[in-house]
């Protein structure tokens, strides 16, 4: 059974934030007005986490984009009192809308921060309405949300190589992040697949993972910035 | 056969506010009740709207209704357990305070269980919790231990107010069936006695474990999980004390008020609130010793992501409450109970309002700062409630008043057949017993 993970070279990451985009439209995730995002109540599946080096005018920025971490030993999931979160056998940690109770606990034992709730009714504008994403499932008020991996492409590929009746090759299944990355920061694939391109940067002496010192283990493993140091004014 | 059975009955005093209403009850009850529906309405207005009505936002995600169950939770602490411990030390001077203790636990773990119901986001998915259960999960371990705890404690408030109910039966107040049912054709024969003091004294033992079981497992939501500064070993008994300083609080400030809105100075003396003021004072010195351990130990190891919340609290955005916790609940209780002369019915009353107000600080110093300060800095977040929080805490406030008077109008606030007892028993009892501890006499 595959393992699912992904490698992103942050060397290559220009933080355009069109994974974000992607992501969002892809998942059919809410958008809040300014007002509630100006609260702290935006949702972003996926995120450009921006860091600003050195003082003004020797100013340096880095971007980091951050999703669900889909650990190996998520924090999140045993916290859940009914079930509603767990990671499913190749390894993707799932939510269930229609279990969960929104008691919020694997938010706050997250400790990355990136699971998001659904503070209001979702609020769509008719326009959007006509947009939606018919493969992903409509998240109520009150639930807890996430990167799912984009999970349903990973059913819609498994069924297309069932057809075409052989197993699942690399990049038959794609999240819309990946898929979208213009600088191809972004790779995805089977980590248990030895010969997979995202098993083999994985072992990049470049590799480093978030807040790898909490054993959480996550499958998003990152390229740190090494070979290339692009600056702006330098 | 009649319980009191005799005709020298000298707690008629005891017995005078069932069934009587005065003017200033009923004044309370009508702003309390208006209070409550007041609460009802800020909560349907946020099951309508959702919890975005909250001030809760990223990461913020748990705020005055989490801060709340762990408050209430920790008051339960004063009745049940406090009352098992007097039961079984055979301290004489329990006999009047018990019963207002255990109503206190029953009447607010409904309370305490309530705030989490608020504080879901899906409430019509509540049942979940026990059909689709995760026993991983510390917070259904939660729902396990209070609702073992409520009818442990349930049972054990019951079982001593059989002979009381028994009396009411005999004397034929009202609501008459009411009685007649709940007293079980309890006649006071030695044979029921016995039983009774064996059912008590059995469930006072098996009350002590589960009470401290609550508190602990209420500490282990935080504790369990990997969190700066909830992620510590000794939340556990920091929490169960605590829990306990703040019980014994609520319980001094319930008998200073029945004391007074009752008139029962007789019962309710000086060395109750003398001696319940000591015990305050324990816990004041060791909710302080847990606390400069803790914050010691995080300190000195000077982890970045646990100093973040460290210095939120010390000197950032919650040093006011912070330190305010620290006057509010050793400052103040210590300087005045650590002198015989300033602990009196007052003296105990003002440090038990000052610990009641430092403990729910507490509670929100440990729940709030650490959300506000995640592993991964992106985002900060602020919080601050919204009127609809505010309300749904004013209102649970309400609603344990409203309920501890309901049932102080239905039944004995202070347990007469156990002043019977005392007067007529343990007396002499009791001199006996301490003639078994001197020499030279035979062990009992």
């Amino acid at each position: 059974m595959a393992r699912w993970g992904m490698v992103i070279d942050l060397d290559k990451c220009t933080g355009c934030q069109a994974c974000v985009v992607a992501c969002k439209v892809e998942n059919n995730v809410p958008v809040v007005n300014a007002e509630e995002a100006a609260k702290g109540r935006e949702m972003l599946w996926i995120r450009v986490m921006p860091t600003v080096e050195g003082e003004y005018p020797r100013i340096k920025m880095r971007f980091m984009p951050v999703l669900c971490q889909h650990c190996d030993h998520p924090p999140s999931t045993k916290v859940c009192p009914v079930g509603a979160t767990y990671k499913n056998p190749e390894g993707i940690v799932a939510q269930i809308y229609p279990r969960c109770i929104g008691c919020r606990y694997c938010m706050n034992a997250c400790p990355y921060t990136i699971k998001y709730f659904n503070w209001f009714r979702p609020q769509r504008e008719e326009i959007q309405q006509n947009y939606l994403n018919p493969e992903v499932s409509l998240r109520p008020k009150g639930v807890v949300e996430k990167c799912t991996f984009c999970h349903h492409r990973l059913i819609k590929a498994r069924e297309q190589a069932a057809v075409e009746k052989r197993s699942l090759r690399e990049g038959d299944f794609t999240p819309a992040c990946v898929e979208s990355c213009p600088a191809r920061a972004m790779y995805f694939g089977d980590l248990d697949d030895p010969t997979s391109t995202v098993s083999k940067l994985s072992k990049s002496s470049r590799a480093f993972r978030l807040l790898e010192e909490l054993g959480t283990e996550p499958k998003v493993i990152y390229l740190t910035e090494g070979e290339w140091h692009g600056s702006v004014g330098r | 056969m009649e319980v009191l059975g005799d005709n020298n009955f000298q707690d008629e005093a005891l017995l005078r506010p069932i069934g009587h209403f005065g003017k200033g009850f009923l004044l309370t009850v009508t702003i309390l009740v208006g209070v409550v529906l007041w609460g009802i309405y800020a909560y349907s207005f946020q099951v309508r709207h959702g919890l975005g009505v909250t001030g809760l936002d990223r990461p913020v995600y748990w705020g005055f209704y989490i801060t709340n169950f762990v408050f209430f939770i920790g008051i339960s602490h004063a009745g049940t357990l406090i009352s098992a411990i007097l039961r079984l030390c055979q301290a004489e001077w329990r006999r009047s305070i018990t019963r207002a203790a255990e109503v206190i636990t029953v009447v607010v773990l409904f309370i305490g269980a309530a705030n989490i119901l608020l504080d879901l986001g899906r409430p019509d998915r509540a049942l979940f919790v026990i059909f689709h259960g995760n026993l991983t999960s510390p917070l259904l371990w939660d729902v396990v231990s209070i609702s073992t705890y409520l009818t442990g404690s349930t049972i054990y408030l019951y079982l001593p107010l059989i002979p009381d109910i028994a009396i009411l039966r005999d004397r034929k107040a009202r609501p008459q069936f009411l009685y007649r049912i709940l007293s079980l054709g309890f006649t006071g024969t030695e044979k029921e006695k016995k039983r009774l003091h064996i059912a008590i004294s059995i469930m006072a033992v098996i009350v002590i474990p589960i009470a401290i079981s609550v508190h602990t497992v209420v500490s282990w939501v935080f504790a369990m999980t990997i969190q700066p500064m909830w992620h510590s070993t000794i939340f556990g008994p920091y929490f169960v004390v605590g829990a306990i300083f703040s019980g014994i609080a609520a319980l001094i400030l319930a008998m200073a008020i029945i004391r007074r809105a009752y008139h029962l100075q007789e019962y309710l003396k000086e060395i109750h609130f003398n001696n319940l003021g000591t015990l305050l004072l324990v816990m004041a010195l060791l909710w302080f010793y847990f606390t400069f351990a803790e914050y010691l130990t995080t300190f000195y190891g000077g982890e970045p992501d646990e100093m973040a919340v460290f210095f939120a609290k010390v000197r950032g955005p919650y040093a006011p409450y912070f330190w305010a916790m620290v006057v509010t609940n050793f400052v103040i209780p210590f300087s005045i109970l650590c002198n015989r002369k300033t602990r009196t019915v007052a003296g105990t009353v003002i440090a038990s309002s000052s610990v009641i107000v430092g403990m729910w600080l507490e509670r929100f110093t440990i729940v709030v700062p650490t959300l506000v300060n995640p592993r991964i800095p992106f985002p900060r977040g602020t919080y601050f409630p919204s009127w609809i929080e505010v309300s749904l805490m004013a209102a649970s406030f309400a609603m344990f008043i409203l309920l501890y008077m309901g049932f102080s109008k239905l039944f004995p606030i202070v347990s007469v057949w156990e002043m019977k007892e005392g007067r007529e028993v343990s007396v002499a009892e009791t001199a006996e017993r301490v003639r078994t501890y001197l020499p030279g006499e035979s062990e009992a």
